[in-house]
């Protein structure tokens, strides 16, 4: 990214939402939009307070307990029955989850 | 169960079950016959499943008479919030996403707590998909603090919470990704333990925020929180971030005073925006301690002030990655509106997800889904990372001062219904003392320190150092034996 002044960071407005909404694939209703996007910047507005910190040589902190390389022996365990995984879909056929046809037949 | 002849807590129960005084399935029917009474005004369950209950209770009472050994929770009810699986019951997260959810399997917990002979008594209700600090977030209904029916109970656990409180299970099972468990314990008076990060599995837990949840118990003692840890610590292959440690026996040494306790207090927690009758409440607290021989020490966490900001990038990143998975494609929710002729792909995703989500998680989900995009990683997910690692840094420091830290759970006891529902930032700043444990990974419970003079609970926060639970559990109970808030309940 480039290396903008972290005072300057955009604020956010609602345009910005709607276009996040559309990279998370969340349908927003105009009065949702309405609703959600000024809550959304004074939340952003209040993180931006961590800009103020210097972490200069700080490693970044993944996971709470940091460990590495947790390994089980590699052995075949039953998975899912088809009837079961397929018991919450939507739609399925018995054998397939049915989705709405989106590519062209032709 | 209150008001009956019955036993009311866990370990009461699980006794008076082995020795024959009472048996599994009365105890349930009792639970069940509370519920049945109490429910209606407090709604601290979406879903119990009567004869589900009274069948796990009478496999209890044909093990006892077969002459089988009985497990430690022998007997007792326990709620079981909303989001962690049980073949065969719903799990809806408390969400529409997730309504007519059936789990193919059950998690690990709930497997640990069928061996140890517990009965799970319902669905706990909870703000939706873990999201939020009242359980007004809940899309199925709201749950009432059963201590004033106006106020919250607290969330995301608040249903787990009432559901103690209410007197309707002596357990409950919540989750604590920023503080879930101790602040709805907080709110209703009940002892509410989040342990060390990775000491309970996860496995078969719907995942918020995968590098801070965490499950734990809710209960009216501090034995009986031990009682149930007992039982639902320890290593599990299915889940990776699952600690491989020998867990303690937390029960053995637990009415043993500590000699030589050292209590931490930080002057950063009594700060501005901290309700002077909760200070006030905690501080006595600290007397209380320093009045069983312990010391006091001063203790510097110079980046708590961060850990909201920093849990708001970092849980919502998080949430937005786990989230991603209901799509209206293998389960979950999926919208009638969809139009294959005029419309495509993107949209089909976009009309399941915005019908089947509320308000809070769609908040979340962006939230995390600007803090993670291109451009702004580095400024705000990165960023957010490394302060978590000061804020782990001040505890490890501090721990060497000290054995424990005493704070306010809360900075406030329970608000109104509605009162913060439309201020989401105002909302967070309820977790600004219990968020700071999750970014550090350390076990932190909260136990009933006073009351307010409207007679609201005030909860006394305790942490301590990774997987020290066992001396977090004696400091608790300390405390707790030296005073008498515990026993009192909502009339």
């Amino acid at each position: 990214m480039d290396a903008a002044p972290k005072s300057d960071a955009p604020k956010v407005g609602r345009d910005d939402v709607a276009k996040i909404a559309r990279l998370a694939r969340l349908r927003l209703e105009e009065d949702e939009l309405d609703r959600i996007w000024p809550q959304l910047a004074k939340i952003v507005g209040y993180v931006e307070q961590l800009a103020e910190v210097d972490t200069d040589g700080v490693e970044p902190m993944a996971h709470a307990v940091e460990r590495t390389n947790v390994l089980r022996d590699d052995v075949p365990v039953e998975m899912l029955p088809r009837d079961k995984a397929l018991a919450n879909a939507p739609k399925n056929d018995g054998k397939y989850f049915l989705v709405p046809q989106i590519i062209d037949a032709e | 169960m209150s008001g009956s002849a019955l036993p009311t807590t866990a370990v009461e129960i699980t006794a008076a079950v082995k020795a024959g005084d009472v048996t599994a399935v009365e105890t349930a029917e009792a639970a069940l016959a509370a519920i049945e009474a109490g429910d209606g005004d407090v709604a601290a369950f979406v879903h119990v499943d009567r004869d589900a209950v009274l069948g796990h209770a009478t496999r209890v009472d044909a093990k006892r008479a077969a002459g089988e050994r009985l497990g430690p929770l022998a007997g007792v009810p326990v709620a079981i919030k909303d989001l962690i699986c049980e073949e065969g019951q719903p799990c809806t997260c408390s969400s529409k996403m997730l309504a007519d959810f059936r789990p193919p399997y059950s998690a690990h917990v709930s497997d640990l707590l069928l061996a140890a002979d517990a009965v799970p008594t319902g669905r706990a209700n909870m703000d939706e998909f873990a999201m939020g600090s009242s359980t007004e977030n809940s899309a199925v209904k709201t749950t009432k603090n059963p201590w004033d029916l106006e106020r919250a109970p607290g969330g995301s656990s608040g249903g787990s919470a009432a559901a103690v409180a209410a007197g309707f299970t002596p357990l409950a099972v919540g989750t604590d990704t920023g503080g879930s468990i101790r602040q709805p314990a907080a709110f209703c008076g009940i002892t509410g333990l989040k342990p060390t990060y990775g000491r309970v599995s996860r496995y078969g837990l719907v995942a918020f925020a995968s590098s801070l949840d965490q499950i734990g118990p809710m209960a009216t003692t501090v034995a009986d929180a031990a009682l149930m840890l007992q039982a639902i610590a320890g290593h599990d292959a299915r889940d990776a971030t699952c600690l491989d440690e020998p867990v303690p026996d937390y029960l053995a040494s637990l009415d043993e005073p500590l000699t030589g306790l050292r209590v931490g207090v930080c002057r950063e927690h009594f700060v501005e925006g901290l309700d002077a009758e909760v200070s006030k409440a905690v501080l006595e607290a600290v007397e209380v301690y320093k009045s069983l021989g312990a010391e006091v020490v001063d203790v510097d966490l110079p980046h708590s002030k961060y850990s909201v900001a920093t849990y708001y990038i970092i849980a919502p990143s998080e949430a937005s990655s786990n989230l991603a998975r209901y799509d209206g494609v293998h389960y979950g929710h999926r919208s009638e509106k969809f139009d294959p002729q005029n419309e495509d792909l993107v949209t089909f995703y976009e009309r399941n997800r915005g019908e089947g989500f509320g308000d809070e998680v769609k908040r979340r989900i962006l939230l995390g889904t600007f803090t993670l995009s291109a451009g702004y990683s580095d400024q705000y997910y990165n960023q957010s990372l490394k302060v978590r690692r000061l804020i782990k840094r001040d505890f490890v420091a501090a721990f060497e001062k000290c054995d424990v830290i005493a704070s306010p759970a809360t900075p406030t006891a329970a608000f109104k219904i509605g009162e913060l529902v439309d201020d989401p930032l105002a909302m967070y700043l309820n977790d600004m003392y219990t968020i700071a444990a999750n970014m550090a990974g350390i076990p932190a419970l909260s136990l009933p320190c006073g009351f307010t003079a409207g007679g609201l609970p005030i909860g006394l926060q305790l942490s301590a150092g990774l997987l020290a639970e066992e001396k977090l559990l004696r400091a608790a109970r300390m405390y707790e034996a030296a005073t008498d808030w515990h026993t009192r309940r909502p009339a």
